[in-house]
């Protein structure tokens, strides 16, 4: 019986082919082409990492810009790095819910009876994300630029900058994404961008120095990994960081802050999804 | 127990909370046949499906697929099997062709093999033309012609078909029926689900009954009909006789339906060889004069809802379920 089952799969790689990595990142390759291909499908879906950061950018540069003053330099070139944050932490919100769509049609059975790498649907889901992640860094910078921000680094320091927030965003999707595997529906997943992600971008120092906060909510703010790496961000593209000023550690040291924050949680996070997914797709 | 089994399930059980989807099934399926599952909404099938494809775990039993323990390998077992699953999986936003590369590819299809085999089989299921637009705008038919494509990606030596007609129209069905038979020829061992006693008569070489999470009947379409007691024997005298009934009372399983022109007799009969002529005999030497005498084989119909427990039309079907079954199982030890 196995030598006819054997002759029946002239079209598939045997099971142990060379290089037992290939398989998973050919695996990932096809997810997240898959998942692209969804958003080139409904664009609409993309609006929140092109419509909103060129509305942001401007809505907040023209409409706070006069009155909030910023000691040694201009709001525009303030606050920059911050709608960059505050873009990338809300456009996580499409992890989470793509991961629950995914999960709430019936592909995701035909992914399970493939002998294929489990957690590319994951990865490629994570992968995919970057990339928009990456067009909506570009667009926030080009909306900046149109508008008058100007970077005082150079052109390494300034990649760097968007770097350190590019990751932080890429580990929140892993965040987003036990979030996708442990909701209800898509919907209650969208949620979670409102109920975690706005607070999240909005109590640090993104958009207004933290100095004029409350004391509690100061301190809050101050810790807040997103107030680390929007700092991070503005030390690296040679922008006005009244930040330098606090005490508080991550403050100090805003770019080793960011990455330390981007590594723990990408640490708890993706493993912590893969388990979820495992959980979510047993019966 | 022969080698050649290619699919073994023993004693599956499931729970799911406080439904018990399978209560103990036994079936297995010899290399190159169609096993036709076949049962009522909820009896079971698509979980046993479920359990045999390694999307589920059964609570208590074994399964092997092509010769690999379910439970313990079931990496390998993915290998194997091609599953076209009761609602279609496919994603709405690829088109067709996308949806099949992509299935080539996740499989571990070399190269631009994926590509070639897709054309290869949306021309198979008639889906050339609409192989590039996106399956959300596809119909129900289509759907489930490029679901059972893509369960046939990698030339998959064991193909599970859970319900692939249900809700399509007579022509797409008869183009599903059309595929499935082509792949006997090409030797590939199939497990098909259906609800349909047709579908089963039509494509199966052994029909498997379940009913609540149990096998209720095992066999070849043939020898379910022939164990159903619900053949009719249909007699038609040339002139009304009441000397008829008496005559082949002893012959019938029930009472003996009278026409009111006398002329017509019908009764229930256990399928038994030259019934016909016995019958031609009895009337014959009670002097009675016969026209016609049929004997019409049950439809699977009538042996389906005999055994899940449905009544018959006619008053001399058994009523309970359990004599039919228990001849099934009779038959069931005789065989080898």
């Amino acid at each position: 019986m196995t030598t006819t089952l054997l002759e029946r799969r002239p079209a598939t790689r045997s099971a142990a082919a060379p290089g037992a990595l290939a398989e998973p990142i050919r695996n990932i390759w096809s997810m997240t082409r898959r998942n692209l291909v969804h958003i080139s499908r409904e664009p609409m879906q993309l609006s929140d990492v092109t419509i909103q950061p060129v509305l942001f950018t401007v809505l907040f540069i023209y409409i706070f810009g006069g009155g909030i003053p910023i000691p040694n330099g201009s709001y525009k070139d303030f606050v920059l790095a911050g709608l960059l944050a505050l873009n990338l932490v809300t456009s996580t919100m499409g992890t989470a819910v793509g991961l629950s769509t995914d999960l709430h049609e019936g592909m995701i059975d035909r992914f399970r009876a493939l002998p294929m790498w489990r957690a590319s649907v994951l990865v490629g889901r994570s992968l995919a994300d970057l990339m928009t992640s990456c067009l909506c860094a570009l667009i926030v910078a080009l909306t900046g630029l149109a508008v008058g921000w100007r970077p005082g680094a150079n052109v390494l320091s300034v990649v760097a900058g968007f770097a350190v927030v590019l990751l932080f965003a890429y580990s929140l999707s892993w965040i987003a994404a036990c979030v996708g595997l442990n909701s209800r529906s898509p919907e209650s997943a969208a949620s979670f961008g409102f109920i975690v992600l706005f607070p999240l971008a909005f109590v640090s120092n993104a958009m207004v120095p933290t100095q004029h906060m409350p004391g509690w909510l100061q301190a809050v703010a101050d810790w807040n990994p997103v107030s680390a790496v929007t700092a991070g961000a503005r030390h690296l593209f040679g922008n006005p960081n009244p930040s330098a000023a606090i005490q508080a550690w991550p403050m100090q040291h805003p770019v080793v802050a960011s990455l330390l924050w981007s590594v723990v949680i990408l640490a708890v996070a993706a493993p912590l999804a893969s388990h979820f997914f495992k959980q979510r797709t047993t019966e | 127990m022969g080698n050649d089994l290619v699919i073994e399930a023993e004693g599956l059980i499931k729970r799911y909370g406080e439904t018990q989807a399978l209560a103990g099934v036994d079936f297995s399926v010899p290399a190159g046949t169609i096993l036709g599952l076949l049962g009522p909404n909820g009896a079971g099938k698509t979980t046993a499906v479920r359990i045999l494809t390694t999307l589920a775990r059964p609570d208590g039993g074994s399964a092997t697929v092509a010769g690999i323990d379910v439970l313990r390998h079931p990496a390998e077992v993915r290998r194997h099997i091609g599953v076209a699953a009761q609602d279609a999986t496919l994603d709405p936003l690829l088109t067709g062709r996308q949806n099949l590369v992509l299935v080539g590819e996740l499989s571990g299809m070399p190269g631009r093999t994926p590509r070639g085999r897709a054309t290869e089989l949306l021309a198979q299921f008639e889906l050339t033309e609409a192989a590039d637009r996106v399956v959300k705008g596809y119909s129900g038919g289509m759907r489930r012609r490029l679901d059972l494509a893509a369960s046939m990606m990698t030339r998959p030596p064991v193909l599970f078909l859970d319900e692939p007609t249900t809700g399509l129209d007579p022509t797409s069905r008869q183009r599903v029926w059309d595929a499935i038979r082509e792949l006997l020829d090409e030797g590939v061992t199939v497990l098909l689900t259906t609800q349909y006693l047709e579908e089963a008569d039509a494509l199966a070489n052994r029909i498997v009954v379940v009913d609540h999470g149990r096998v209720i009947a095992d066999g070849t379409p043939r020898e379910l009909k022939e164990a159903s007691r619900s053949a009719r024997l249909e007699v038609t005298l040339a002139v009304g006789d009441p000397g008829a009934v008496a005559a082949i009372e002893t012959l019938v399983s029930g009472r003996v339906h009278v026409s009111e022109d006398g002329r017509h007799l019908s009764a229930g009969v256990d399928s038994v060889p030259g019934l016909a002529t016995t019958v031609v005999r009895a009337l014959d030497s009670a002097g009675v004069l016969v026209d016609n005498v049929e004997v019409r084989q049950p439809s699977l119909d009538d042996v389906f809802f005999s055994l899940t427990g449905g009544h018959l039309p006619d008053d001399d079907a058994t009523g309970e379920p359990d004599p039919a079954a228990e001849r099934w199982q009779e038959l069931e030890g005789a065989r080898p």
